[in-house]
C-alpha cells in the first residue's frame, strides 16, 4: 500500500526531529536507536517530552548532548520493557516437554537470554532448569543494554504484588513445586534464591552494535525483536544464528516470526505455535 | 461536518475500536463486509489478555474477508481484517506494516484504541477511516481527534456518549445498520480514477 506524509504538520516535524535525536545519540553515546520501529519510539518520546519537561525533540537533543545525567533518564524511556515471569506459560511449558529432553543430550549447555531487561524470563529459565536438573552443568548469559535493568534482574527483587500472576504462569507452564520454594518476601518485595543465579552471566551486549559472543544452545529472545525494524531484525537473527550450534535452538515471542527475515532458511520450526525454532 | 458517502471513496484503511461489550457490533459489522472489500481492516478489541483469543476463529467463520492476528510486521493488504492480539498494541509503521508493542497498557487498555489509531493517522492521513463502536471508557477519543487532524473520517456508534461527548471532531455518529451499509459500499471499482 502506499504510504503518505504530511509534510506540514508538528506530527512531521517531529519525525525529522526524532531521525536527528537518534542520530545525535547515537555520535555522542553509541547507542544506536536508528533502526528501532518508529511508531513505538514516537509514542516513548512524546512521554519523555513530556516528563522531562521539554517542548521538541530538538530542545530535548541540544541538551542530551551536553548532559549525560540527563541522557541516562532518557535512556529509560527508550529502552525498559516490562515482562513477567513464565510469561505465556505454553512456551515455558514447551522448553521444558521438548526442548530440555534434547539439551539433556550435551554434556554442557549454554544459553542465551537476549535482551533480558529485568530478569523476569531469565529467573523463569533458571528455575525450570534448576527442576529440571540440567542447572549444574548450564551456564545461561544474560544480556542487555541497559545497565540499571541488568542490575534489576541480577538482583532477583521483584515487588510482592507481582508474584500472584507469576505464580499462576509457573504452574500453568508446568512447574513442579510452589513458586513461593524459591523467593523469600519481605518488605513488600521478593528475593529470589541467589543460588538460581550462581550460574548466570549478566553482561552488557547490543544486538544492534555488538557481535557474536558465545557458542549456545538455546537462544531465547522473546519480545525484544518487536521494537526493531525489519532491517535490525535481520542482524539479530544473524546473531543468533551465528551463535547457534546445529540443531541449537531459538525462542522467540509469541507474535514475533522468522517469516519475514532473510534468515528464515537458517531455521527449521521445532514447536510452530510456540514460536521454538531450530538452526539447520 | 456532513461529507458525502462519496469521499468514502478514498479509504484505504479502517481502523475500529471496540470495548469487549462491543464484539456484538463488530459482529454486525465485519461479517457484512463483502468479499470484494477494498481497504484493510484494523481492530482493537478489550479482552482480558489472559484467555486465549478466540476471536480470530470466531470472525473467520463469519466473515466473508480473511481475518487474520498479525505478527509483528506484517504486511498490511487491502481487504483484509486484522485484529489486534491480546497483550499487544498493534501499531502502523510508516511503511504501512504492522507493529506490535508490549509498553504498559494505555488507559487501562492493551491493546488500546489510541494506541492503533494514532499510529494508523500518520501513515494513512486522509485516507484512514476511523470507528469507534460502544464502549465502556474514553479509548479512543484521542485517537479519532489525531485522525481528524491528519485528515481522515472519523464515526461514532449511535448512541455512544463516552466518545461521541468528548470529541467534537466526530464527523458522523451512526447506527450499526447505516454503518455497515456505508462499508458495504465500499467494495472494488467504488475507487474514483485519480485526475
Amino acid at each position: 500500500m502506499p504510504h503518505r506524509t504530511l509534510k506540514d504538520t508538528e506530527e512531521a516535524i517531529f519525525d525529522i526531529e526524532l531521525k536527528l535525536l537518534l542520530e545525535a545519540v547515537y555520535l555522542k553515546y553509541q547507542h544506536d536507536f536508528r533502526h528501532y520501529s518508529v511508531s513505538s519510539l514516537r509514542r516513548r518520546l512524546t512521554q519523555a517530552l513530556h516528563d522531562l519537561g521539554f517542548t521538541t525533540l530538538s530542545q530535548l537533543q541540544e541538551r542530551i548532548l551536553r548532559d549525560a545525567t540527563l541522557f541516562a533518564r532518557l535512556f529509560q524511556y527508550l529502552t525498559v520493557q516490562v515482562s513477567e515471569m513464565f510469561r505465556d506459560p505454553p512456551y515455558f511449558r514447551a522448553i521444558r516437554e521438548q526442548v530440555v529432553p534434547i539439551l539433556q543430550t550435551y554434556p554442557s549447555i549454554k544459553v542465551w537470554v537476549a535482551g533480558c531487561s529485568s530478569g523476569e524470563e531469565l529467573w523463569s529459565l533458571a528455575i525450570l532448569f534448576a527442576e529440571e536438573n540440567i542447572a549444574d552443568r548450564t551456564v545461561l548469559y544474560a544480556t542487555d543494554i541497559n545497565a540499571d535493568a541488568l542490575r534489576q534482574a541480577e538482583s532477583g527483587i521483584y515487588p510482592l504484588d507481582r508474584l500472584a500472576s507469576f505464580s499462576q504462569n509457573y504452574l500453568a507452564a508446568g512447574g513442579k513445586r510452589s513458586l513461593s520454594d524459591y523467593y523469600h518476601a519481605a518488605y513488600g518485595a521478593a528475593k529470589f534464591s541467589q543460588t538460581l543465579k550462581s550460574r548466570v552471566v549478566f553482561a552488557d551486549h547490543s544486538l544492534a552494535t555488538d557481535s557474536v559472543f558465545l557458542e549456545a544452545h538455546l537462544v531465547s529472545c522473546r519480545n525484544v525483536l518487536i521494537y526493531f525494524d525489519r532491517a535490525l531484525q535481520d542482524r539479530a537473527l544473524g546473531l543468533f544464528s551465528d551463535s547457534l550450534v546445529r540443531r541449537g535452538f531459538l525462542g522467540l515471542g509469541s507474535k514475533e516470526s522468522l517469516r519475514f527475515s532473510k534468515h528464515a532458511g537458517s531455521f527449521a520450526d521445532f514447536d510452530a505455535r510456540e514460536r521454538l525454532y531450530q538452526k539447520v | 461536518m456532513t461529507p458525502s458517502t462519496d469521499s468514502l471513496d478514498a479509504i484505504e484503511a479502517i481502523v475500529i475500536g471496540a470495548s469487549a461489550g462491543g464484539i456484538e457490533a463488530l459482529n454486525h459489522i465485519l461479517p457484512a463486509l463483502p468479499a470484494n472489500f477494498r481497504p484493510a481492516v484494523l481492530v482493537v478489541v478489550h479482552v482480558r489478555s489472559e484467555s486465549p483469543s478466540l476471536l480470530p476463529a470466531l470472525f473467520s467463520a463469519r466473515c466473508q474477508l480473511p481475518v487474520v492476528e498479525p505478527d509483528d510486521k506484517n504486511e498490511i493488504a487491502g481487504g483484509t481484517i486484522y485484529l489486534a492480539p491480546p497483550g499487544y498494541h498493534m501499531l502502523v509503521e510508516p511503511d504501512c506494516t504492522i507493529s506490535l508493542s508490549v509498553d504498559p497498557p494505555v488507559r487501562f487498555s492493551r491493546p488500546s484504541v489510541d494506541v492503533l489509531f494514532e499510529s494508523a493517522a500518520l501513515c494513512f492521513a486522509d485516507t484512514l477511516l476511523g470507528v469507534v463502536l460502544s464502549g465502556a471508557n474514553d479509548d479512543g477519543a484521542r485517537g479519532l481527534v489525531a485522525i481528524s487532524r491528519a485528515g481522515g473520517r472519523c464515526w461514532v456508534q449511535d448512541p455512544h456518549t463516552a466518545v461521541a461527548n468528548a470529541m467534537p471532531l466526530v464527523h458522523d455518529i451512526l447506527t450499526l445498520d447505516v454503518m455497515a451499509a456505508r462499508l458495504a459500499r465500499m467494495a472494488v471499482g467504488t475507487r474514483r480514477e485519480p485526475g
